[in-house]
């Protein structure tokens, strides 16, 4: 692996390795909680508001973006609760209505809008522009240590390691109250916990985590990584420290794999072309989700041993 | 009723103002008001447990008696009324008390081992970021000992019966080191030999001065395991010592037609009193 290697694949791996991190991290929290949906929720809510603060401010800078994504899931929140209370409708369903509607009506505003100068379209949305994030500036591995080429690593790059490295500080940091919190709430509250501002704490670091990664990577990276990591690394362990080591050895192996398959899979097959970086990574999330349940050593864990524990 | 009808009915019950001194009780709660919607689930309830003494909260399904607990702690949002512990503020004296949640309350295949959970309870003396010690290892093993579970330290919590879950909900209260201890419907679902396990543990808290205060549901075992009863339906019915407070007039009262005269008969009371 020499020069171009470094130029052509290095930084796209690394942003989706970065961007699935970020995601999988306070994803594992979301699962335990069973909120798994909000990752889910946030990921397709921040489209329309990115296109919105496009449309206003007519670039794609990132705290436009920021502030457009948490505009639209505020809109978000209330909609659900319109649709609950003037619908009748269950709390899953209102969700599910309320954020696929948003994500159509992003698609729809981003086709009639002229976007066609930045880097912003109905497929970017979804899949991201993984594999046009090269790095133009890098001559080979000696370029790590090169100011001048340093300086033209793709800002998406910059971006989303900034994020992640918060992301991770924040789950050092909060780790206790987060894992008391998800554990037995009312426990945690008498403690003094504020278990509301921990629950919606972690909701915001999951959203800052998805625009992030949704600029670089799009919106399926971001709901695989929010969900099949974290669940197929439950059924590798039973402890939580475990998990979420595996959870980031899974995201980190997702990336690469996706990458690896998307680039050249096609090609051992006898096919000319490269397929979608992100489509490739997210469906091999899924794969490992698979071959966890399937041979995961904690996959059957419901009601084990409680009779004879007696 | 909304909220607002609610709060007014009870400044008219007399009792939202605290009016009966609290002193330094473990716990006193004056004029506590709870509402999840239209129903109260508690209203304009005044309580006091003592020190040194077991108290059980007794009365029918959605009587309220989780709530209480709950609103005492701040779980739950109360809509007046009033906590003392220990004559402090509840937010001063948190330290000072243990919670044992209902144990059906929380997922039991969380990712976890029993001896994680103990040291749970130790949160408050270890704070954020400062390091578990061998210290700390050590305190939540001898809690897990004090329940008999010492054994079961590195088990998963999914792989425990219900009555040793139970055990190590007990033993994580023990880590708190508190003074007051408040349980949700401990003896539910368990076992024979965690019952006894449970009752010792707590009769060796009360031996030491501590209160304890568990929501009961079983009238049989009222008089052999508490001191005091608290009984309630929605308003306090009835509080006191055992012999002269669980008797079938106030049961009568508290359960109204739910609770047959000859389930009440069989049951160990104070004839007359």
């Amino acid at each position: 692996m020499g020069a171009e290697f470094v130029q052509f694949s290095l930084t796209p791996i690394l942003i989706g390795i970065l961007a699935s991190i970020a995601c999988a991290l306070p994803g594992n929290f979301l699962v335990l909680r069973k909120q798994a949906l909000i990752g889910d929720a946030i990921s397709h809510v921040v489209l329309p508001g990115i296109v919105v603060a496009f449309l206003i401010t007519g670039s794609v800078a990132a705290f436009p973006m920021l502030l457009g994504a948490a505009g639209a899931a505020i809109v978000a929140v209330i909609l659900i609760e319109a649709i609950k209370r003037l619908g009748n409708i269950e709390p899953g369903a209102a969700m599910g209505v309320a954020f696929t509607s948003l994500f159509a009506g992003g698609v729809l505003l981003l086709e009639q809008s002229d976007t066609s100068s930045v880097h912003l379209d109905v497929e970017h949305a979804l899949m991201g522009n993984l594999e046009s994030l090269i790095w133009f500036k890098a001559q080979g591995w000696s370029s790590l240590w090169d100011a001048e080429a340093l300086a033209g690593l793709p800002d998406e790059l910059i971006r989303i390691a900034v994020v992640c490295a918060l992301v991770t500080v924040l789950t050092v940091i909060f780790w206790r109250p987060l894992k008391i919190s998800t554990f037995d709430e009312s426990f945690a509250q008498s403690l003094g916990l504020p278990v509301g501002a921990i629950g919606f704490g972690l909701v915001v670091t999951a959203a800052v985590a998805a625009v992030a990664a949704f600029d670089a990577v799009g919106s399926i990276i971001v709901i695989a990584m929010f969900i099949c990591p974290p669940a197929a690394a439950r059924l590798m362990t039973n402890s939580l420290e475990r998990q979420v080591a595996w959870s980031l050895l899974f995201a980190a192996l997702s990336a690469i794999l996706g990458y690896v398959f998307a680039g050249y899979g096609p090609l051992w097959f006898g096919a000319q072309n490269a397929v979608s970086a992100a489509g490739m990574i997210a469906a091999v999330s899924g794969l490992i989700l698979a071959l966890a349940c399937l041979f995961g050593p904690y996959r059957s864990r419901v009601g084990v041993g409680r009779e004879e524990a007696v | 009723m909304s909220p607002e009808t609610l709060l007014t009915l009870a400044a008219n019950d007399g009792r939202v103002i605290p009016d009966i001194a609290v002193g330094d009780a473990p716990l006193a709660l004056r004029g506590m008001t709870v509402s999840y919607g239209e129903k109260p689930a508690i209203f304009s309830v005044d309580a006091t447990f003592e020190a040194g003494k077991m108290t059980a909260i007794i009365g029918p399904n959605g009587a309220g008696k989780s709530t209480l607990l709950k609103a005492a702690l701040g779980v739950i949002p109360r809509l007046s009324g009033e906590v003392s512990v220990y004559g402090a503020p509840l937010a001063a004296a948190r330290n000072r008390i243990a919670y044992v949640p209902q144990r059906a309350s929380v997922d039991w295949d969380f990712p976890t081992t029993v001896i994680d959970v103990v040291l749970m309870g130790l949160y408050r003396k270890t704070g954020l970021l400062s390091r578990l010690t061998g210290g700390h290892r050590a305190k939540a093993l001898d809690c897990l000992e004090r329940v008999g579970m010492a054994d079961f330290a590195d088990r998963q919590i999914g792989q425990l019966s219900g009555g040793q879950q139970q055990r190590v909900f007990l033993a994580r209260a023990l880590a708190q080191d508190a003074d007051l201890y408040l349980l949700d419907e401990p003896f539910a679902g368990v076992d024979a030999a965690t019952e006894r396990a449970i009752i010792d543990v707590l009769q060796a808290l009360k031996a030491d001065g501590k209160a304890v205060v568990c929501v009961h549901h079983d009238l049989a075992t009222v008089s052999s395991y508490f001191d005091n009863v608290f009984l309630i339906n929605v308003r306090r019915i009835a509080e006191g010592p055992v012999a002269q407070t669980f008797t079938p007039e106030n049961l009568h009262a508290t359960y109204g037609g739910r609770l047959a005269t000859s389930h009440i008969d069989q049951l160990d009371l104070v004839a007359g009193a």
